[in-house]
Formats: C-alpha cells, sequence, structure tokens
C-alpha cells in the first residue's frame, strides 16, 4: 500500500485533502438533486391527495393549513378546489393503534363531512392481515358514509364497520385514524 | 411509562437481529459459545449507547443547525468508527482475555449494522436524547438476547450429527429463523 | 488472473454473500420481492465500482495509518451520493429499501473489497472486481428475492399469478433466515461436487 509514510504530517494532509474533496463533491451532488428530491416528494402528497378528493383545480398543497386534534398535536388539511369552490378535503390523519404500531392515512371529505375515499399511506400491519386495510373489499365500506351517522366502529364494538377478518386491531386502529380526521376537520371549520 | 414501552419494544416485539435484520454477521459469528456471546452484547451496549448520544447531539446542534443532513452518513460511521477504536483500547488494558476472546470481531462492531441502524432509528423516530439511549440500549439488550440464546442452543448441538452441508452458517440461519418466528408471537402484546 | 477471471470471480466462485457470506443483513431485509433485492444490489454496485476505483487511485498517496478511516469516508461519500440519487430519481425504491441504503457504508462487501483488492491493485482491475461482485450479489439478491416472491406473494416482478396470499412466511423474517440458510447450504453442497 503505502508509498507515501505514515508521517503525522501526511496523515493530517491526506485526511483533510479527502474530506474536503468528499465535502465538495458530496455538496455538489446535494444542490443538483436538491430540486428533483423536493418535487418528487410534493408528488407524492399530492398524489395522495388526488386519491381521495375528487379533480381540483388549485393547488392543495399551497392552501394547506394545520388543525389541532385536541390530543397536543395536529394535522395537515389540504382544501381542493374547483372553479375557486371547495369540492373536498384531503386530511393527513394517523393513529398509533396499529398493530404494528403507527399508520399513516390521506382521507377525502367533502364539505359537508362525507368520507369521499381513503388512502393508506403508511403501515407496518401483518402481511396477509392487518395489510389488507389498503385493499377495497375493506376501505371502499367507508365511501359515501358521514361520520356524523356512521359509527366508526366495528361490528365486535357494536358498530357497523366490518372489520378485516382476524385483524381487528387494525381494523378498530384505521378507525382510529379516519375518526381523528373528521373531529379535526369540523374543529376547523370550512375555509 | 413510554419508556418501559420502549425497552419491550427493542427486545422483545422488534427485536434488533429477529425482526430488522441489523447486525446478523457478528450474530452469526460470535454464537458458538455463550460466554463470547455475552462478552460479545457488553461490548454493544457500551458502543451504542455512547454513539446514540454523541450522534443524537451531532446531528441536532451541527447537521440540522448549519442545514447540512446529507452529511448524516459520513459524521454517524466515522463517529463509530472512532469510539469502537477507543474500546478497543480501554478493554485492551482493563481484560486482556476479554480482549482476546473477542479478538477480530471487536473491530467489526464498526461494521455492525445494528449500531450505524440504531444511530439513523433514533433520528427518524424523532426521539428525544434519553429516549433515545434508552431505545439504543434496549435494542444492543435485544441484540444479546438473541445472540445468547443462539449461542445456548449452538452449544447444545456441538454433538449432534449435522449433514456436512448444513454446517456452520446455514444451521444458524435456520435457527435464527426459527428464533423469529417464536418472537413474531410478542407482536401486539403492547396493545 | 486476467481481467476476466477477476470480473466472474463475483459471480460463483467467490459470490460476495452466497460463498463469502458477506451482506447478510441487506440481504435478509431487501429480498422480499426479486425487484427490491435487485434495487438493493444496483446501489451497492454503484458504491462498490465508486469506492474501489478511487480508493485504488488514491492507494498511494493514503498513508497506511490512517487507511480506514480514509477507506470510510470514500465509501460513505459515495454512499451518501447513491442515497440523494435514489431519493431524487426513483422514490419508490427509496423508500421501499429505507434505512438500508445509508447502511451500505457498513456492508462487509464495500470496505472487504476495498481492503483486500483496491488498495493492493490497479484501478482497472479495482472497477472490474467492484462491478463483479456488485453484479454477483445483485444476482443472489434476485434469485432469493424471486423466490421469496414466487413462494411468499404469488407475483414475480409485482406481477401477480394467483388470487390470494402465497405462504406468507416466506415474506416474513423468519422465511428470510430459512431461504438464505438452505440456499447457502445448497451452495455448500454443489461447491463440493
Amino acid at each position: 500500500m503505502a508509498k507515501t509514510e505514515s508521517t503525522f504530517k501526511n496523515m493530517v494532509l491526506s485526511l483533510t485533502l479527502i474530506a474536503l474533496g468528499s465535502s465538495a463533491g458530496l455538496g455538489f451532488v446535494y444542490e443538483m438533486t436538491k430540486e428533483p428530491i423536493a418535487l418528487s416528494v410534493l408528488n407524492k402528497k399530492l398524489n395522495a391527495i388526488r386519491e381521495v378528493v375528487p379533480e381540483f383545480d388549485n393547488n392543495p398543497n399551497e392552501e394547506m393549513y394545520k388543525m389541532s386534534t385536541g390530543e397536543g398535536d395536529s394535522l395537515e388539511i389540504y382544501p381542493a378546489r374547483k372553479n375557486g369552490e371547495i369540492i373536498g378535503y384531503a386530511v393527513n390523519t394517523y393513529t398509533n393503534e396499529g398493530f404494528g404500531g403507527y399508520i399513516n392515512l390521506m382521507a377525502g371529505f367533502k364539505p359537508d363531512g362525507t368520507i369521499i375515499n381513503i388512502s393508506v399511506l403508511q403501515q407496518k400491519e401483518t402481511p396477509g392481515l392487518g395489510t389488507k386495510m389498503s385493499d377495497p373489499g375493506f376501505k371502499d365500506q367507508f365511501m359515501e358514509k358521514n361520520p356524523a351517522e356512521f359509527s366508526l366502529k366495528v361490528i365486535k364494538d357494536g358498530g357497523p364497520v366490518d372489520a378485516i377478518t382476524a385483524a381487528t386491531i387494525s381494523s378498530r386502529a384505521f378507525c382510529d385514524a379516519i375518526g381523528r380526521a373528521y373531529n379535526t376537520l369540523q374543529k376547523g371549520g370550512q375555509k | 411509562m413510554e419508556y418501559i414501552l420502549i425497552v419491550i419494544s427493542a427486545v422483545f416485539i422488534n427485536n434488533v437481529v429477529l425482526a430488522q435484520y441489523l447486525g446478523v454477521c457478528p450474530f452469526l459469528g460470535v454464537s458458538n459459545k455463550v460466554n463470547t456471546a455475552l462478552g460479545m452484547a457488553g461490548a454493544v451496549v457500551f458502543v451504542i449507547v455512547l454513539a446514540t448520544m454523541v450522534t443524537y447531539l451531532i446531528q441536532t446542534y451541527v447537521l440540522e443547525k448549519l442545514g447540512i443532513g446529507f452529511m448524516q452518513t459520513i459524521t454517524f460511521i466515522l463517529v463509530i468508527a472512532a469510539l469502537v477504536q477507543m474500546v478497543e483500547i480501554i478493554l485492551k488494558k482493563i481484560s486482556q482475555p476479554l480482549y482476546q476472546a473477542l479478538g477480530i470481531f471487536l473491530p467489526l462492531i464498526t461494521t455492525n449494522c445494528a449500531v450505524l441502524g440504531v444511530a439513523i432509528l433514533v433520528i427518524k423516530k424523532d426521539y428525544n436524547l434519553l429516549e433515545g439511549v434508552v431505545y439504543g440500549a434496549s435494542t444492543a439488550i435485544g441484540f444479546g438476547l438473541a445472540m445468547v440464546i443462539l449461542a445456548g442452543i449452538r452449544e447444545q448441538l456441538e454433538l449432534a450429527d449435522i449433514p456436512k452441508g448444513m454446517k456452520g452458517v446455514p444451521l444458524s440461519l435456520v435457527i435464527a429463523g426459527i428464533l423469529a418466528l417464536a418472537f413474531m408471537g410478542f407482536t401486539g402484546i403492547v396493545k | 488472473m486476467n481481467q476476466l477471471q477477476n470480473f466472474t470471480k463475483g459471480f460463483f466462485r467467490e459470490n460476495p454473500i452466497l460463498v463469502l457470506v458477506l451482506g447478510t443483513c441487506p440481504t435478509l431485509a431487501t429480498t422480499t420481492s426479486a425487484l427490491n433485492g435487485m434495487g438493493m444490489g444496483v446501489a451497492t454496485t454503484f458504491v462498490l465500482i465508486g469506492s474501489n476505483a478511487v480508493i485504488s487511485l488514491l492507494s498511494n498517496v493514503i498513508p497506511d495509518k490512517v487507511r480506514i478511516p480514509a477507506f470510510i469516508v470514500i465509501i460513505a461519500s459515495f454512499v451518501t451520493i447513491v442515497d440523494l440519487l435514489m431519493q431524487a430519481f426513483v422514490p419508490g425504491l427509496y423508500e421501499t429499501l429505507g434505512i438500508f441504503i445509508p447502511l451500505i457504508v457498513v456492508n462487509c462487501i464495500v470496505l472487504g473489497r476495498a481492503e483486500a483488492f483496491a488498495s493492493k491493485n490497479s484501478v482497472l482491475s479495482s472497477f472490474f472486481d467492484g462491478l463483479g461482485m456488485g453484479l454477483g450479489f445483485t444476482m443472489a439478491l434476485g434469485i432469493m428475492g424471486a423466490f421469496r416472491e414466487i413462494v411468499g406473494s404469488g407475483s414475480i416482478f409485482g406481477y401477480k399469478f394467483i388470487p390470494g396470499d402465497g405462504i406468507l412466511v416466506f415474506i416474513l423474517a423468519p422465511g428470510a433466515f430459512w431461504v438464505l440458510g438452505y440456499l447457502i447450504a445448497l451452495i455448500n453442497r454443489l461447491k463440493r461436487t
């Protein structure tokens, strides 16, 4: 290896040069990728919003506002408009009650509070069981239901929600997240 | 109370080796004698606790302050490498036999993905300093637990007649799979 | 050893994961499907080629006593570059591979090749060594990922060919350990014949 001796001066010099070189290279790549990264993060959010509210012509991300849940944190609410009028709200909601912990959902509501659609953004549920919450077979039963009249409880708890077989905890958690979204949205008042 | 949840979750439910696939190389390499496994586990606990503290401080007060989050990988791994060097020097002074027993596996703690993995996870999970250290220590304990169990089983199997192709690594992997299956039974005890 | 042998050794004789048993963590974690495994393999290959080439280039300039920290900085730089590029251009794969992208820096394959080969050989040889090892790794990940995906999810490359679920345990942790264990045992058996 060393054609260069391991003198103190050489060691410090070579390490410094390498550190400088790598910082420069990294800084360059960072600047180059900053915009594409920001763009893809934005797109991911917009795609999630697109799934749960009808076609809109504004930029929901620009009009995003946070509303406190009453539990010490807040949710992001994205208003969707067409021709200036509000046609729906996409709420980025969550629950910590999942079998695997944290679940992140995007729930779309009509201005009157009726659920339009739900998209599962993040979950760590058991594959084949809790993960079925992303399937239309489970999700779709919430469409067109208004939590003001439609109780977000599973049948086992006296409600109307058909839980996933052998995944009651995941189903309950899902309902918890939707409930949180609805309650927080109601607090916010329609803008 | 929350800290107990962190501990139980890290040791049993999301065991760093058996559920998160971190730290598998030393897990396979050092687990043929219970004593060596214990020694290795101790060294890893020590390094992880120190590493989580230092990397958290660097992330909060240097990387985030200066907006150079992308330097996380480099700084974290350098911190870990330095800490391992330190542990090696200390061990050589205070316990020669343990130092001999761990041999080449000591410097290998640097490349133990569990150490770097835990440091990154603490930042990702948004823990504060104390939570991070508790999480790190629990993770290392979980690592130790898995290694000691595997070592115990392997010691018992020394006299068994094993097909040539399965000897060593493949056998350890199959046992690890069974352990992983067993540990899966812990999911859901926190809810 | 000519360049062809140098390049192909990473595929079978010295396959990094199946023969040398290095890089076990990302192997277990990312082979839930063929595409995920191969994505991981390609990312690792980029880092291998980059770090091998640069380290070989600088091998005469870096004093012996500081070579490990120097290697680490060089490898970590390439890992960060791959991380940023993936975040920008393949966000789906980036999220699936998650924490295992920065963990490439502690993948024993990378530091191992730097120490054992790149620091002692020409840039061209190091380049081919990195490429061969990386592709061998990718191939093994692809095979293991394909097996776990077919048996565990009933799909291949995302295309589902059975209506319901497969044998789910294969895409979970126990299955990962078992498949890798038996794959290595199989290779051990083949090595003897």
